[in-house]
């Protein structure tokens, strides 16, 4: 069918104009707007943690430091143990990314892949155990750790991300992506007489990588940021991971001591920012993938 | 699958059988052991008065529900806390994100540069968003000095009940939305091009192309971000005891809020159990609009 052009009015020919250039000006106004709440916290939080405790407060508020204090940052090593709570955070966050990198890898191929009784009724199960918050599911478990004499360690804080929600998730995403693998690539695989593990093992893990600094991404960061987990299963101050000791920075009335606190903080976001803002477009994607899970 | 398979052999299929059972098998355990059997523990639980601290365990049948609906005094607080922090997030974040993601897609320079800003607050930790935004609304201090510039004697917003939701609302909005706006982003570039060069062949104004043509495209996907967003809202628990605590006045203790102080401040367990039922039971509800939702629009998924 020819398309008819019909003559533009005059209204028309102007609004086209300013879509055409205006539009555009218009719309890098709005975004910059629009950012200032997204980027001023951060704004805030790195400058005032070069702050002495008083300028934090000055009015007017200051975008940058007046007097530097440097030693806001050798404070937060003395006011707490937090070189051990960095430490804490790091190993935990590596044992969780590793294990659910091994767990979901080998459950994701196995319901790509292999055929067996049950496969889609147990996927169904894991998938639909997602609709109860991991805030709910923490009250047996935390039942569970204290007859086991779990508490107060890390074992929990290790265990319950790799095989809970996060690890369903991970299961999730690498089952999508094994999918997605050509099967005659292993079809050859086994006629070269590779058994099932050597396939997996040789020819679709190594096509995988993708999903797999995906999983890898998406498990360190729920695991640095966790929360809710040391909040309950950790007393002893020793073990605190990031989270928790960034909330506990107070004076002895539970008044947050700023100038200590900011600079904790900054010490714990800036990494995770820094590594974002170079591998910006692989931590976006793999979030995107977790949101198109449904 | 009707290509010859490499082995027909029937006991190398029970074999290949058993190397998946195996495959999975760490996951199966850990998921009976660590999220099957808490939620079906719940169940049982809620039907028990169960102190967390001495372990002291009694059946007491349905004690638990009867006393959330006829004397608990801040359990319909608290739904309707839930109800509201539901009813003004989701608008909010769907609104915006979607207003992101039209604008993010168009081909201008610093596209990528603007997505990383507006994503950055959904990698950072929620406590370090929580100790910043806390100073930033204090009466004196933050928003209320920008607000003093112009003349605006602003609230004590964390410490006034009607602003308490509002600003706990907003703050979870700036930082959750970019997720929802790399997903729109990734549904728009997904979008056939025709009908909106066809559109705008014909001379569609841009607002007509937007309305016309874009959303109703993009309807399947708002849906199913919008009942995510829903369910995701409902869980919302870290940026509220952070942020307020719950407070001012239970102002914003909503649903997982109250479960979590029930079980982990008064210790009682049988009852935060009960009311976790609840809230599975409105999840299970959200759960089932969802699957009727992409059950109609199912032809864009593949």
């Amino acid at each position: 069918m020819p398309l008819q052009i019909e003559p533009k009015s005059r209204h028309e020919q102007v609004s086209l104009f300013i879509f055409k250039h205006g539009n555009k000006i218009l719309i890098y106004l709005l975004l910059i707007a629009l950012s200032i709440p997204f980027i001023f916290p951060f704004w805030w939080m790195i400058t005032s943690a070069f702050k002495p405790m008083n300028d934090i407060f000055a009015y007017p508020l200051t975008l940058l430091p007046q007097t530097v204090r440097l030693e806001n940052f050798a404070d937060v090593f003395t006011f707490q143990p937090f070189a051990r709570h960095y430490f804490n955070s790091i190993y935990i966050a590596v044992l969780v990314t590793v294990g659910t990198l091994i767990i979901s890898s080998l459950s994701g191929y196995a319901f790509a892949r292999i055929k067996f009784r049950g496969s889609s009724l147990m996927f169904m199960l894991l998938l639909s155990a997602l609709m109860m918050p991991v805030e709910v599911t923490i009250i047996p478990n935390f039942t569970l750790m204290q007859a086991l004499h779990l508490t107060d360690t890390h074992i929990p804080l290790i265990i319950l991300p790799i095989l809970g929600a996060n690890g369903i998730v991970a299961s999730f995403l690498m089952r999508q992506y094994f999918l997605g693998i050509p099967q005659e690539l292993e079809e050859a695989g086994f006629l070269d007489g590779l058994s099932r593990w050597g396939v997996f093992w040789r020819i679709v893990l190594p096509l995988a990588r993708p999903a797999l600094i995906s999983v890898t991404i998406l498990t360190f960061l729920y695991s640095w940021n966790s929360f809710l987990e040391p909040l309950i299963f950790i007393n002893n101050t020793d073990l605190y991971t990031l989270p928790v000791a960034l909330r506990s920075i107070t004076d002895e009335y539970g008044q947050s001591l700023w100038h200590i606190q900011l600079a904790a903080t900054t010490l714990t976001v800036l990494p995770v920012l820094v590594i974002y803002a170079f591998a910006q477009r692989h931590v976006v994607e793999s979030f995107a993938l977790t949101g198109s899970k449904g | 699958m009707q290509l010859t398979r490499p082995f027909r052999n029937m006991s190398l299929a029970q074999k290949d059988e058993l190397t998946g059972y195996l495959f999975v098998a760490p996951q199966m355990i850990g998921f009976f052991l660590f999220v099957l059997g808490p939620i079906l523990a719940i169940f049982l639980f809620s039907t028990q008065q169960r102190d967390l601290l001495s372990g002291v365990v009694k059946p007491i049948e349905f004690a638990n529900f009867d006393y959330m609906l006829k004397q608990d005094r801040i359990f319909p607080k608290v739904l309707i806390n839930s109800l509201t922090f539901t009813f003004w997030l989701v608008p909010l974040n769907i609104t915006l994100a979607l207003a992101l993601g039209l604008m993010l897609t168009r081909k201008m320079r610093g596209m990528i540069f603007f997505r990383t800003l507006f994503f950055a607050p959904v990698i950072t930790s929620t406590v370090a968003w929580a100790v910043v935004w806390r100073f930033l609304l204090q009466g004196d201090q933050g928003i209320n000095q920008i607000l003093a510039s112009v003349g605006i004697d602003g609230p004590n917003w964390l410490r006034e009940p009607d602003t308490a939701m509002f600003s706990v609302i907003i703050t979870r909005v700036i930082k959750t939305v970019g997720l929802n706006m790399v997903i729109f982003m990734s549904a728009i570039q997904n979008l056939p091009r025709e009908y909106e060069e066809a559109a705008e062949v014909d001379g569609a104004s841009p607002w007509q192309i937007l309305l016309r043509i874009t959303l109703p495209q993009l309807a399947p996907t708002i849906l199913v971000v919008m009942v995510i967003t829903v369910i995701g809202s409902l869980q919302v628990f870290d940026h509220i005891l952070l942020m307020t605590n719950g407070g001012p006045a239970n102002a914003t203790a909503v649903l997982i809020y109250y479960i979590w102080f029930q079980a982990f401040r008064v210790f009682d367990i049988g009852y935060a159990s009960a009311l976790a039922v609840v809230l599975f039971g409105i999840v299970l509800i959200a759960t089932a609009i969802q699957w009727v939702l992409r059950g109609r629009f199912s032809y864009n998924e593949h």
